[in-house]
Parts: C-alpha cells; structure tokens; sequence
C-alpha cells in the first residue's frame, strides 16, 4: 500500500504561545557637540552595524547629491583610495547617501575595526575636501546614472507622481537635473559640508557585538572633536492630497503600464496609524492581501503588486504601486478601485483582520532578528524622533486594533476619491480604457 | 598602508545532519539569540535541468509549487506562513530550487507541515497553470522586457560562453516555451526531480534540536520515497578562441559589456576554486580594488564595475561549469575594446608582481564581513546550509568559509589572475538603441 494520505485528512497545526517582544540591551548619550550615540547589543556575529543619520531639509539638489556622492572622497590626510582601504583593512565599508529628510553615511564591518571606522568617519566628517579631480570623475559618474534611472519605467513613474502629489513641495523633485549636476563646483561641495554636515541634530547608531557604553565611549572618544555651527532647515509640512483626473504619462512602446496610487497617511505617532496599516495590509501590503489574491493569484495581470505606508518627515503617504500587462491596464486598474471601495466602504471580516495582524507582529520580531534590521529600524526611528521602545508601544496598538478601528481607517485613507493615480504606460493602447474609467489628462514621459 | 592585518574571525553555529528513511536530508542549526527560525527545503533541480523546448520550465514549475497541495487549498500556503508573523518564497537557480520561510518560531510545526504537503504533492491544475504562465511573463516584462539591461548579463552571456541546451539557453524561458507547458509535463517533472531523496531540508534559529527531529520525522516520515534521479554530465569544454558578442538593448542610454572565464570545479576542486572567488573581489570590491582605482577612478574608462563568480552572483551555490564574471557600463560614446586591453594589462600586472603591500588581507577581511553578515539572518543560514549539504554534504563549511578566504595566498591569486587570458574569455557587449523614441 501507498503511505498517500487522503486529500484533507490533515489539518494545520496549530502555532505555539507567542513569543513576547523583548527589547535588546541599549545605551544613549548625547555628546557635548549635539550628537546623539545610540548604541545597540546584538552578538549574533562578530560585527557592527553603522547609521548616521544627518538632516538634510532644503539642501539644493544637485549640490545634495554631489556632496553624498563625493564625501568619501579625500580628506586633509587620506585620498579617496586610501579611505577605502583602510575602511577595508577592518573589513568595513562606508557609503553615503542623501534624500530631502536626511543625509546618511552607512556601513558595517568587523567589530574589531569599531575604533578604526569611527576614525576615519570622523576624519571624513571634519575633515572631507572634495578633491577637484575626484570631484570631476564623480560628477560624470552621477550624470550617467541620472541617465539610466530615467529610462527605467519604474523610476518614470515615480517621480511623475512625486511631482503630482507634492506640487511646489521640495520632496516633488529628488534627482537633480545633469546640467546642475554639471554646475557644481568642489568649492560649493565645502561650502555645504561646512553649512550641513554638522552633529546637531545628527544621529549615530551602533548596532552588534558590542557592550552599547564602551560603544558609546568610544564614539565618543573620536566624534567629540566633530564641531561646527552650520544651519538647519525645516522642511514645510508636506501638502495634502489632492484627487483629480488620472494623469497618464505616455511611454510609447511600454510592454507593461505602471500603476502607482497615492492615499493620505499618518506618521507612525499618530492614533490611526496602527489601524491604517492593518488597513493597508488587508488591501495590498502583503502577498495573502485581497489586491494580490485578486489581481495577481486570480486574474494574472502582474508579478508584484504592493502597497505602502511610506514615512518622511514632512509626512506620510501611501503607495500603491503595480506593474501590468499593456493589455490588461483598465481591468487592472477598475480591480485595484474595486478592492479599495469595498474596504474602505464593507468591514473586513474578523480572521481576514487577525492574520493581517499576526504578519504585522511577526515581522516586527524578523526585522528585530539581525543586527542590520536593527541598525536600520534603530536609525529610522530616530530619524522621527522615536526610540526603539516605541515598538512594544506599536505593538500594543496593533494588538488591540479592533475591526472597527480598521474600518474607520480605511474609510478615512483608502478610499478610492481619495486616491491621485499615475499611470505611466503606452497611451495610444491604453487611453480608451482608462478613460472608460476616470477623466484622464495625458503628458509625455520626462525626466 | 593598510598592511595591518585583521584577524578573521569565525561562527560557530552547531550543526545536526540525519537522513530519513525516505532519503530526505536534513540538516539542523540551532542558534537561540532571535526568537525566529528559517525553514528551506531545496530540490536539486534547476535551469540545467530542463528540457528542450521548454525553457523557463524550472521557474514556472515554482511558481505551481506555491498553488496548492495535498491537504492546501490555492492561497492556503501564503495565508498560513504570513498569518504566522512569516514571510516566504521561492527561486529557481541553474543547480537548484529553493523554497524557504522565516518565522517567529512558536509558527516551527506548521512550516514543517507545509513544506511536507508540498513534498507529498502540489495541486496542478490547468487553471493555476495558466494562471501562473501570465504571472511569469509579467515577472519577464518586469525584470527584463520593460527595462534597461533585462537580463545582462546572466541571460545574455551564457549563450556566449557555452554550447550546449543546458549552459546556454534562456532560464526564464520563451513566452513560446511558457505558453506550450502542460499539467502533464508539471506532473512528469515533480515525479523525477521533487523526490524525498533529491531534497534537502535546513531548519535554523530558535528551534529545540530534539523536538525539531520529532517534528521533523512526524510530518515528513511518511512523505513517499522516491530515489534522486541521476544527475546528468553538464561539463564543457574550455574555450580555446576568444569569444564576442553584441547586441542592441532598445532602452539601454549607454553602453556596457560582461566577460567571463571559466574557473575550476566549484565542488571537486574547491581548494582550486577558491582562489578565483577572492580574485573577483580583489579586481572589484569597492574604491580600493585593482580595477575601479583604473578604470573608475584614474582612466573613467568605466562609471560602474562589478565582479563575481557565478552568474547568479553567488560562488557557493553553483556547480562546474561556472566562471568568474566582470560587468562594467561605460559612459556614452565608452570603448569596449579599450577597456578589456586595460583589463588584460591589469590582470597581466597581477599575474606578473602578485598582490601588493595588504591588498590581498584587506580584501579578505571584508570579505568575512560580508560572509558573516548574510549568516546573521536565520533563513540566510538555512538557505546556505540547505546548498552546502546538497552540493557537498557540507552544511559547517559555512562557519569555515571566512577562515578559508582568509587562508587564499598571493601566490594562488597570482597564479588564478594568469589564466584569465583574452583567449579564454567570453564576453556579451549591449549597444545603447537609446530610449523606446
């Protein structure tokens, strides 16, 4: 006889208790200068995890992103080389990278070499010279990048629904023009440093196999000598959402359209947020989601479909966002209003809740899981003025999170009228059917 | 400079293999500091494997092992592991197919119950079959018909660089492949390569080792055996005469090119292989490497290098034959030909003086970085161990590869770097078509 079982005979076991979220140890001081250290215990392996976070609200564009790209360029007493390899000697690495909330240099290496990678941080943080000639090499580097961004259907999509929900807003344009690229000048680039790159206000986490107060001495030891009075700015509350005509940007020839859905969102303090993104999840946030089941598992219109809350300082917005057959494009959008609509208008029912929130729960313990995720989650937080304590406080809220609660949620952010659509795709083939759907004003792709 | 010497450091995450009586492998690594676990269940199985005429069968047929099984109903797999806090997936490789979960760990008995179910026998059926082909030729779309650089260059330079169907063809498969697949060819492909025997399973993190074996016995015990099919010959010939290739890339603004060399047996000769994964990072792995100081940094010859072994990215995953890979894209109106002759010159230097003052310890020691840097997650360690037991019956070699990289001398990178001559090399360049107007 075959061992075959029959078909439903056996049943799902059923999970163990779970498991309580427990905090890794930590330490926090704030150096004479303003910096802020934090530092986190996680041993797993013999490494260490780096964040700094700097804000960076209204820094020019172009200038912006040369200064992340040329940063590790050189400084008073190491060439750009050198820096990579005595950051490689420790088996670490540093790079650097900026968008309109924060610049941010990042890296990890072998925890040995701490020591080492915070000297040469703090000699690129005082000491940085944006040498002409690397500055040159970078410049190009960057235009070429810019390049080939903007002949990526996602990255179109994109920033044209960046421009259509923030207007006049800095976060409305993130990639600078080449030709302003090609306009700056090393001397700008110290200029800015000098402005900017200061450590008030400025985060350092430290995550890994460290004891988080010798972490913090030492730190404190290399990054006290970090000065500087430059200037902040804030950034201007980011405007709401504003629905109107679909906007349809044309890419002739495009095999596939790109959806992106733009719905209001709070900031992660907020008393809604829990339940928005339980909200959120339920719609298209996770693959069991009825958006995903639907225009994915059922109709086969798309690979990845996805939805977001996505948090910047200025605030916080939801994007949804799919990729899908030239073809298919109206039924795709007509099943992504429709799945919208009905949970924004008919309660979930309760299990499709409590999984949604069993993911939210479990993946909080999996982003705790590794000194990367931490270092990362540890830095955004801080980024929002927020501590990694907070997460027993989310957790609580998405435990008690009734049906009700979500309900209301999606009522007041996923509805579909308050939702501002992009659609980036091939316009002759798809108008007829968008327009069959909502008003829709037409412009040509540009970057 | 930079001739201190780190000393590299190790893991020593413990290891328990067994076999059931059905020939399923199992290997356990408990580690308790995260209360998480990664399950991964690996069929040897992949793009190698499939046959003529259907091409991307391999992938498609992943896509059908998430469709339903014996006792699970379309859907039920996603909705159980993320309504147990989890996340998963799925990829096909050239050796392999791997199916993995991480989770919190009180969700253990019920990972292992559906990745059980699934062994005994996923639901094909022509509906999720067809179902699935659209999926998959929108994962093509996505990935490499709708974008710049789809493809390059581990679809595009295997057909370079190898003869036979195995080697060279396309893995994600012809929409012409996809659309001719049939329910039966899924069923007759389960039965020969999704055998208890050909699979491995790796469970890791915050698992007890003797109630994992209880489970794991309980729910995979009684999975029917079935025999590991033979694995056939994919072994070719080295090139003797260089290879070139081109092609036009519609939306691709600017130029780039791919070479590649074949290097020694990944498995039979690991001690001749290793040499040539630590090469690829002294040629690129960041500012400081031989090749993007030249090419990037003095020459800007190139604006973006890369260099790995195997085409996947990962040397200790794939079987022979392999090689050793360097993907550069180059600023418009760039010389391809200028800069494979400055990367000959390169190579020649290295071969000819050997590795200078630190170059070669600094690169180890980030090497070991990034190694133990993708253990620190529990799936990272089931997905490898899974790989390395298969491949080797080797699950620990992952706690030794840091110390083994670091173990690489001057003399084996000089000597790997003199035999990556022009003559062996094949290489795929993409000429810019310049945006979709």
């Amino acid at each position: 006889m075959s061992t075959k079982t029959q078909a439903g005979v056996r049943s799902l076991p059923p999970l163990g208790p779970n498991r309580k979220l427990k905090l890794p140890k930590q330490a926090e001081r704030t150096l004479g200068n303003g910096l802020t250290v934090i530092a986190v215990r996680r041993p797993a392996v013999p490494l260490v995890e780096l964040r700094l976070w700097m804000p960076a609200g209204r820094i020019h564009l172009a200038r912006g992103a040369m200064l992340a790209q040329t940063m590790l360029s050189g400084t008073e007493s190491m060439t750009a080389v050198q820096i990579a390899a005595e950051l490689q000697a420790v088996g670490g690495g540093l790079s650097a990278g900026i968008d309109p909330d924060r610049l941010m240099l990042s890296g990890a290496g072998l925890v040995t070499g701490l020591d080492r990678m915070l000297e040469i941080l703090a000699d690129v943080l005082t000491g940085a010279t944006y040498p002409g000639e690397e500055v040159g090499t970078e410049r190009d580097r960057l235009v070429d990048r810019i390049q080939v961004a903007r002949s990526q259907p996602a990255y179109l999509a994109h920033t044209a629904l960046l421009r259509r929900i923030y207007g006049r807003h800095p976060y409305a344009v993130q990639t600078p023009e080449p030709e302003q690229v090609h306009a700056v000048r090393p001397a700008a680039l110290r200029r800015l440093h000098a402005e900017r790159v200061h450590p008030a206000g400025a985060v350092l986490v430290l995550v890994g196999d460290v004891q988080p107060e010798r972490a913090l001495d030492a730190a404190e030891k290399t990054l006290s000598a970090w000065a500087g009075t430059g200037h902040t700015a804030e950034l201007p509350p980011a405007p709401p959402l504003e629905p109107g005509p679909l906007l349809l940007v044309d890419r002739p020839g495009s095999v596939q359209s790109s959806l992106r859905i733009a719905l209001p969102a709070v900031p992660r303090t907020h008393p809604d947020h829990a339940a928005l993104q339980l909200a959120n999840l339920i719609f298209g946030g996770y693959f069991s989601s009825r958006w995903v089941e639907n225009i994915r598992e059922d109709k086969g219109y798309t690979y990845g479909p996805h939805s977001l809350v996505d948090h910047s300082v200025a605030g916080s917005v939801l994007i949804a966002a799919a990729e899908v057959a030239t073809e298919v494009t109206g039924p795709a959008l007509l099943e992504t209003t429709y799945e919208l609509g009905r949970l924004a208008t008919v309660a979930a029912k309760p299990e499709e809740l409590e999984q949604a929130r069993q993911y939210a729960l479990g993946t909080l313990q999996l982003g705790m899981s590794t000194q990367a995720g931490l270092a990362s989650l540890t830095s955004a937080y801080a980024g929002s003025g927020l501590r990694l304590d907070f997460l027993a406080e989310y957790a609580a809220r998405l435990a008690k999170a009734t049906v009700d609660d979500v309900a209301e949620a999606a009522q007041r952010y996923l509805a579909p009228a308050r939702a501002v659509t992009v659609v980036l795709g091939d316009a002759e083939r798809i108008t007829p059917m968008l327009s069959a759907l909502a008003p829709v004003c037409t412009e040509p792709a540009r970057p | 400079m930079a001739a201190r010497r780190s000393r590299i450091p190790a893991t020593k995450y413990p290891v328990e293999r067994f076999t059931l009586d059905n020939g399923l492998r199992v290997v356990l690594t408990p580690d308790r500091s995260a209360p998480v676990i990664g399950v991964a269940v690996i069929y040897d199985v992949g793009i190698r494997s499939e046959p003529e005429g259907r091409t991307g069968f391999a992938h498609l047929f992943e896509h059908l092992m998430f469709q339903g099984s014996e006792n699970l109903e379309k859907l039920a797999h996603f909705r159980h592991v993320q309504g147990a806090g989890g996340t998963f997936n799925g990829s096909t490789h050239h050796d392999y197919t791997d199916y993995y979960e991480t989770l919190p760990s009180n969700a253990l008995e019920r990972a292992l119950f559906l990745e059980a179910d699934r062994m005994r026998g996923p639901r094909l059926t022509e509906e999720n079959l067809r179902n699935q082909v659209d999926v998959v030729k929108e994962e093509i779309r996505v990935n490499v018909l709708n974008r710049p650089y789809g493809g390059f260059p581990w679809l595009t330079l295997p057909p370079v660089m190898f003869d036979t169907f195995p080697n060279a063809h396309d893995g994600y498969g012809s929409f012409d492949d996809l659309e001719s697949a049939t329910v039966t060819d899924a069923a007759d492909f389960f039965r020969r390569y999704y055998a208890s025997g050909n699979a491995v399973l790796a469970v890791s993190g915050d698992v007890d080792v003797a109630e994992a074996t209880e489970l794991i016995e309980r729910h995979f015990g009684d999975v029917p055996s079935r025999p590991a099919p033979e694995r056939p010959d994919f072994a070719e010939p080295d090139l003797t005469a260089e290879r070139r290739s081109s092609y036009t890339d519609a939306l691709a603004p600017l130029p780039a090119f791919a070479a590649a060399w074949r290097v020694p047996d990944p498995i039979t000769d690991f001690a001749g292989y290793l040499p040539y994964v630590v090469l690829a990072e002294v040629l690129t792995d960041g500012d400081a490497s031989r090749l993007v100081e030249r090419l990037v940094q003095r020459d800007r010859a190139v604006t973006g290098l890369g260099g790995y072994v195997g085409f996947m990215g990962d040397p200790f995953d794939v079987r022979d034959p392999t090689a050793l890979l360097l993907e550069a894209h180059l600023p418009p109106g760039g010389d391809v030909d200028k800069v494979l002759r400055t990367i000959d010159e390169e190579l020649d230097r290295l071969a000819t003086d050997g590795p200078t003052g630190g170059e070669l310890a600094r690169t180890q020691a980030r090497m070991a970085t990034h190694l133990l840097r993708d253990t620190d997650a529990a799936l990272g360690r089931a997905l490898r161990m899974a790989v390395l037991e298969q491949q080797r019956g080797q699950p620990g070699l992952l706690n030794e590869l840091p110390r083994l990289v670091g173990e690489v001398t001057d003399e084996q990178i000089r000597a790997a770097a003199a035999t990556l001559r022009p003559e062996r090399r094949a290489s795929v360049e993409v000429i810019p078509g310049g945006g979709l107007r």
